[in-house]
């Protein structure tokens, strides 16, 4: 068979095209799918299960918030400050600089349009211990233009900050309002205060959140908040069926944030 | 051809210094949030896209607008349109670039900015954005110049851009589409989630652009020796008032999906924007200046007696241009993070870097498009 130069070019540009347009195609209509199996290779060095099908990962990350255990405010604090020093988290004054990966507000908010005048006192005015939901089926994922921030086989949603380019479209498309920017140098937020030298600092201009405690869960550990919780957090395997998660999540009625938009949490609220 | 542009009288010197210290002024501001960072302007955690975005989105529509002229010459050989489709091609060229610009300076890590070619995610549609309003760029680049090239030289437009040219009509439908799934994709945002948000866009954008148009060739003709083709100028008003009448049709469409359902989410975003929610009400003023603007632009543009007349016609173009502006430039973009995902409010106030920097980015639009029009014009001999 006998191919000039001129065609050779021709047909390596076509396939180029329709390679591109093929997974392209593919990727907007199942979103997700792909990304999953490209997991794989590639993404997360540290990843050391779930290289299963997207289907059944042997390992699915998941939290469960007895929420009534924090009417304990001692409690609250101990799990927010927790977070903030184990990864470093900045805090600034101006809310419009804020860094937030575990925060708590009120049930209105948590669940906007579940509030109702007549409920429970105590529901309404207990503080809602909030973070990254690490979706089933991300939003902020979806709309990275870098892959910058990616679903695990295990479930987490995890954050390359080398990689992100600050365009904040996963803030634009996070309905929990989980994901923060790094409007100035984080490290002006962390003066005087001792460094975790095992967790990086960010830098400005990159995307940051919840990331479940990914480097401590590699290493055997829970996540910080779930180790100072006192049992008032349950962290563990969603998809093994004997997991604490699984038990309480089986026997304690359950909340999810905004259900309707079938991104489905991994982060439970028992009520 | 580009030598054309360095011959001018003293007054297009003074105009292109003036938008150089402009440029200036914004620059040594992008400097200062480039040492900083983003939190030089008023975005924060809540609301995370600001004048830039929105300026961004609001000129993909003026470039996409070309399209306007090339229909109805190369598909329907409406001749009045031959010499005034490469003003419309140019347009889209500065507005591209412009684009790109607000895209730069909104970006945390522009020094990243090519992980995006690096790590291509078909996913995303940010991906394809960047793949339309690039591929926009050469296509008009590569139309505009080799027409201009041909009549320079007195020979026809060479065969091997009529493809290209074919092929700017379905691009510039794509360049407002992909840039309006970017807001229609999102769950959550309730004033984005909307399927007429596309239309809108085009319908929006193809009001705008040929307003903007318009008033450039007017001011040409104020300037220079040239003529736009007054039934040419007519047959553009027309476009623009059928895309604006859509336009606010479009936007009526919204106001009844979400006040006849009566579904808060859907209603809040709105109600901040027109009426104020919660006592917060910063963007009022701007959209009730946007709704008689609207009216009066489309009044101008709709009535034969008044939009023969070239002061007129040029008042109405330039009220639907601030009009769509402010709804598209400010309201979309903003009122789609109020209220936020907790459904409590914070407001955006720009900064002065913020809008220097933006200003700037206009100024930049401005230089390309005195440069490029001066070339075209020089090479119609009807500037020295």
């Amino acid at each position: 068979m006998s191919m000039d130069r001129r065609e050779f070019i021709k047909i390596a540009g076509l396939s180029a095209i329709f390679g591109l347009g093929g997974k392209g195609t593919y990727e907007l209509l199942k979103p997700g799918q792909l990304e999953a199996s490209e997991q794989g290779h590639g993404h997360s060095p540290e990843q050391e299960q779930g290289h299963g099908t997207a289907e059944k990962p042997a390992v699915r990350w998941a939290m469960a918030i007895d929420v009534r255990r924090f009417r304990d405010q001692d409690l609250v604090n101990r799990c927010l400050a927790a977070c903030r020093e184990v990864h470093n988290v900045p805090v600034f004054d101006n809310p419009k600089d804020e860094i937030k990966w575990l925060w708590t507000d009120k049930y209105e908010h948590a669940f906007p349009d579940s509030a109702n005048e007549y409920m429970d006192d105590e529901l309404r005015e207990v503080p809602f211990l909030l973070l990254c939901n690490h979706c089933d089926k991300p939003p902020c994922v979806r709309v990275c233009p870098t892959k910058a921030t990616f679903k695990r086989p295990d479930g987490i949603v995890a954050m390359d900050y080398h990689r992100c380019i600050g365009c904040r479209f996963c803030m634009a498309a996070c309905p929990y309002g989980s994901r923060s920017f790094n409007w100035r140098d984080p490290r002006d937020g962390l003066k005087g205060r001792t460094l975790n030298p095992e967790f990086p600092t960010r830098m400005r201009g990159v995307v940051e959140k919840c990331n479940f405690c990914v480097e401590r869960l590699a290493q055997g550990l829970k996540p910080a908040c779930v180790e100072v919780g006192d049992g008032a957090m349950i962290f563990g395997n969603l998809s093994d069926p004997e997991s604490d998660v699984r038990q309480i999540l089986r026997k304690r009625t359950s909340l999810r944030r905004k259900p309707e938009l079938g991104t489905k949490p991994s982060v439970f609220y028992l009520v | 051809m580009l030598e054309k542009a360095l011959k001018g009288s003293p007054r297009y010197w003074g105009w292109i210094t003036f938008l150089l210290a402009v440029i200036g002024v914004g620059f040594a501001c992008y400097l200062y949030q480039l040492s900083y960072g983003l939190g030089v302007t008023g975005m924060g955690r809540d609301i995370s896209w600001g004048v830039y975005i929105a300026q961004f989105t609001y000129f993909v529509g003026v470039a996409a607008s070309a399209v306007m002229l090339v229909i109805p010459k190369y598909l329907h050989h409406y001749t009045r349109y031959k010499d005034l489709v490469v003003f419309g091609e140019l347009l889209a060229i500065a507005a591209v670039v412009m684009c790109l610009l607000f895209i730069i300076v909104d970006i945390g890590q522009p020094q990243r900015m090519l992980n995006v070619l690096l790590h291509p995610t078909p996913n995303s549609i940010l991906f394809w954005d960047m793949i339309v309003l690039n591929g926009y760029l050469a296509i008009n680049a590569i139309v505009a110049w080799n027409t201009l090239l041909a009549e320079k030289k007195g020979v026809p437009l060479a065969g091997w851009v009529k493809p290209f040219i074919y092929l700017s009509i379905p691009w510039a439908v794509s360049i407002h589409t992909v840039t309006a799934f970017l807001y229609a994709g999102v769950p959550g945002r309730h004033l984005w989630l909307t399927a007429v948000m596309a239309p809108r866009f085009l319908a929006s954008a193809f009001a705008a652009g040929p307003s903007l148009l318009i008033m450039l060739l007017i001011l040409l003709s104020r300037l220079t020796r040239f003529r736009p083709d007054p039934k040419a100028l007519q047959s553009l008003a027309k476009t623009v008032c059928y895309a604006m009448i859509i336009n606010v049709f479009l936007l009526g469409m919204e106001f009844f999906t979400a006040f006849y359902s009566n579904i808060p989410a859907h209603m809040h975003s709105l109600e901040y924007l027109f009426w104020g929610l919660h006592g917060y009400n910063a963007l009022v003023p701007f959209m009730w200046t946007s709704v008689p603007f609207a009216i009066l632009g489309i009044v101008i543009v709709l009535v034969p007696g008044l939009r023969k007349n070239t002061g007129l016609l040029a008042l109405g173009c330039g009220s639907i241009f601030f009009s769509t502006w402010i709804d598209k430039g400010i309201g979309l973009v903003i009122g789609g993070f109020i209220p936020n995902p907790f459904e409590t409010i914070t407001e955006y106030h720009a900064t002065f870097p913020e809008i220097s920097i933006a200003v700037a980015i206009w100024a930049i639009g401005a230089l390309i498009l005195t440069i490029l029009y001066r070339i075209a014009l020089s090479v119609r001999g009807i500037v020295a």
